[in-house]
């Protein structure tokens, strides 16, 4: 046997070429549906392992699929018109706990997570380093944006300006990193979470100033009428909420009608969030509620079908393909007649002969197999970030 | 070491047809065959290696008769007992020399590659002068050494007979006397018999006895 692989080997390091390029294609047809099948597989039980977390999703009317997909994967934008006290009302009927979510800033590439501490409990988020939200403008980082902001308790990151070109457009804001939660492997581990008032301050609905009603800040006052001050444009906005000027944060207006995303309802029990869910479907009062584990089955039971497509077309390119690679070994046969024939005719066995051609074939389908196995380990380490990506590039 | 008796060949369906009475051939002979193209002798020499068997009549080689040993038995007694040298040397592109040499030992499992075989491989490679292409493949080898090789490949195996086809047939005028020399060399030395078709006349000075085809009857049936 050993003399066999031998000369095998010898052939196919000979015509490494022919050989590399045979590999390549088995390689390709082997990989490809095993690749495909696998992502899918493993994606969708992470993705529908998410929406089943996450009992029930409220939003403004709009798609569903937008709702949940913003608020479990905070990608692209959350249909807008949900007001804050929305958390309240829900609070009120007993029957969930409510989460704002509260998100479309984004810090370099993570993205700006505006909630509650509720939300670390709910989504089993423990903090791996530092502590907890404690005070508006601190942040806790999920690990992986703590790795690529290279950010940790002590820390600030800055919240990047929705557009450079807008000069009359939210400011950056430094936030205090004061905790780094421990890694998860969900969505969570690349978001920067702060709360929501921090989160309204990013988009500049809150704001912070020196106090105009202190004399020494009359360089700033435009006019003075009444109780009524107002500044001028000498006037300076904080860009840092600190425990010194904390104080001096505001917001004009009330805070019940404050823009959210979303609210995660997480019902007490089952028949409360029956009952919650009745309540919101089917009435006018301008809120959606949705279960993000049937919103994804619909989505997934759709790129499922499309795999069908696809794998049926792998199917045909395999087909033809194993077809030309026959063809080219028994070509192949055809043109080493008169080594085959000297192998006989010093002593060789048919079988002997059929031997060496056959481990030259094994050990080509055996170094596809590898090969095939070793990039599907690849994708399989990869293809969760992958195939999120495919999925959810659409909607950011 | 070789002895026909009564032989009748036909290729199925062909019309040639070679006869041979009797024909013997003693130990450590050297014998030429000779004839016109088509008249028989690559049959001739594949009948004695038991690589195709006689319509009718007895081969015996080396005490064996051929055509009742099995097909497994005829490729064993052959590899271990016959050296065969082809015209166009027939060495394995994708091997190198010493590849070749030890070409027997890896496609039989009759034969087991030892100690002896590789020393054996060393002193016929040093006897034949191709020690530094050992290493090298077929194609970088000129048509001498690659016959040389060849013949070396033959011998690898220390068989009793040695059957060459026209061995020389490519080989220019200078490199056929070589060639011829040192094959003649090496199966004296190895105390073999040798059986080599040719139709070149100006190498037949050199062996015991030359057969002419024409002598067989050889030619087509009527």
């Amino acid at each position: 046997m050993r003399d066999v692989l031998y000369l095998a080997w010898r052939y196919l390091a000979f015509n490494r070429w022919k050989t590399a390029i045979l590999v390549a294609a088995i390689t390709v047809i082997m990989f490809l549906p095993l690749a495909l099948e696998l992502v899918l597989e493993r994606s969708s039980e992470r993705l529908r392992a998410r929406a089943a977390a996450t009992p029930l999703l409220i939003g403004a009317p709009g798609s569903p699929l937008e709702l949940a997909l913003s608020s479990l994967y905070f990608s692209g934008e959350a249909p807008a018109g949900l007001v804050y006290s929305s958390v309240g009302e829900i609070h009120d009927t007993g029957l969930a706990l409510a989460i704002p979510l509260q998100l479309g800033h984004r810090i370099g590439a993570q993205p700006v997570v505006g909630t509650a501490p509720d939300y670390f409990g709910f989504r089993g988020l423990p903090l791996a380093d530092g502590r907890s939200l404690a005070i508006t403008g601190e942040a806790v980082l999920g690990a992986a944006a703590a790795t690529s902001l290279q950010a940790g308790p002590g820390d600030a990151v800055v919240t990047s300006p929705e557009t450079v070109f807008d000069v009359t457009g939210t400011y950056p804001i430094k936030l205090r990193v004061v905790g780094v939660l421990a890694p998860s492997g969900s969505p969570d581990d690349e978001a920067v979470f702060v709360d929501v008032r921090t989160a309204w301050i990013i988009s500049g609905i809150g704001h912070g100033h020196e106090d105009l009603a202190d004399p020494g800040a009359s360089g700033s006052v435009l006019k003075r009428d009444g109780q009524n001050v107002v500044g001028n444009a000498a006037l300076v906005q904080y860009r840092e909420i600190t425990p010194d000027n904390l104080a001096d944060f505001h917001f004009h207006g009330d805070t019940a009608g404050f823009p959210i995303s979303a609210v995660i309802a997480v019902p007490v029990d089952e028949k409360s969030g029956v009952l919650l869910e009745g309540r919101y479907q089917g009435t006018d009062s301008g809120v959606r509620i949705v279960r993000p584990a049937g919103i994804m089955d619909e989505l997934l039971a759709t790129i499922f079908t499309v795999r069908q497509y696809v794998l049926a077309a792998v199917a045909l390119v395999a087909a033809a393909t194993i077809a030309t690679i026959a063809l080219v070994f028994l070509l192949s046969i055809r043109l080493r007649r008169a080594e085959i024939l000297t192998m006989t005719r010093i002593g060789a066995a048919p079988g002997r002969v059929a031997a060496i051609l056959g481990a030259e074939i094994m050990l080509v389908l055996l170094a596809s197999s590898v090969l095939a196995a070793l990039l599907t380990w690849l994708v399989t380490a990869w293809g969760d970030e992958l195939f999120r990506w495919v999925l959810l590039s659409g909607y950011q | 070491m070789i002895k026909l008796r009564n032989l009748d060949f036909r290729y199925p369906g062909g019309v040639f047809h070679l006869r041979v009475p009797a024909l013997d051939v003693r130990e450590r002979e050297r014998v030429a065959i000779v004839g016109a193209s088509g008249s028989g002798k690559t049959t001739m020499l594949n009948l004695l290696a038991g690589i195709i068997l006689p319509t009718e009549g007895a081969i015996e080689v080396a005490a064996h008769r051929l055509s009742t040993l099995s097909d497994s038995d005829r490729r064993t007694f052959r590899i271990s007992r016959i050296g065969l040298i082809f015209q166009a040397f027939e060495l394995l592109e994708y091997l190198t020399v010493r590849d070749n040499l030890l070409l027997p030992y890896r496609i039989s499992p009759a034969l087991e590659e030892s100690s002896d075989t590789r020393a054996q491989l060393e002193r016929l490679a040093a006897e034949t002068g191709i020690t530094d292409r050992l290493e090298r493949r077929p194609d970088e080898l000129s048509q001498g050494e690659r016959q040389r090789a060849a013949i070396c490949r033959a011998l690898i195996t220390a068989p009793q007979l040695i059957l060459a086809d026209e061995p020389t047939g490519n080989l220019d005028p200078d490199n056929k006397r070589r060639v011829l020399d040192l094959l003649l060399a090496q199966v004296a030395g190895h105390g073999a018999t040798l059986v080599m078709v040719t139709h070149d006349h100006d190498l037949l000075d050199p062996f015991d006895r030359v057969i002419d085809m024409r002598d067989f009857h050889g030619g087509e049936s009527p």
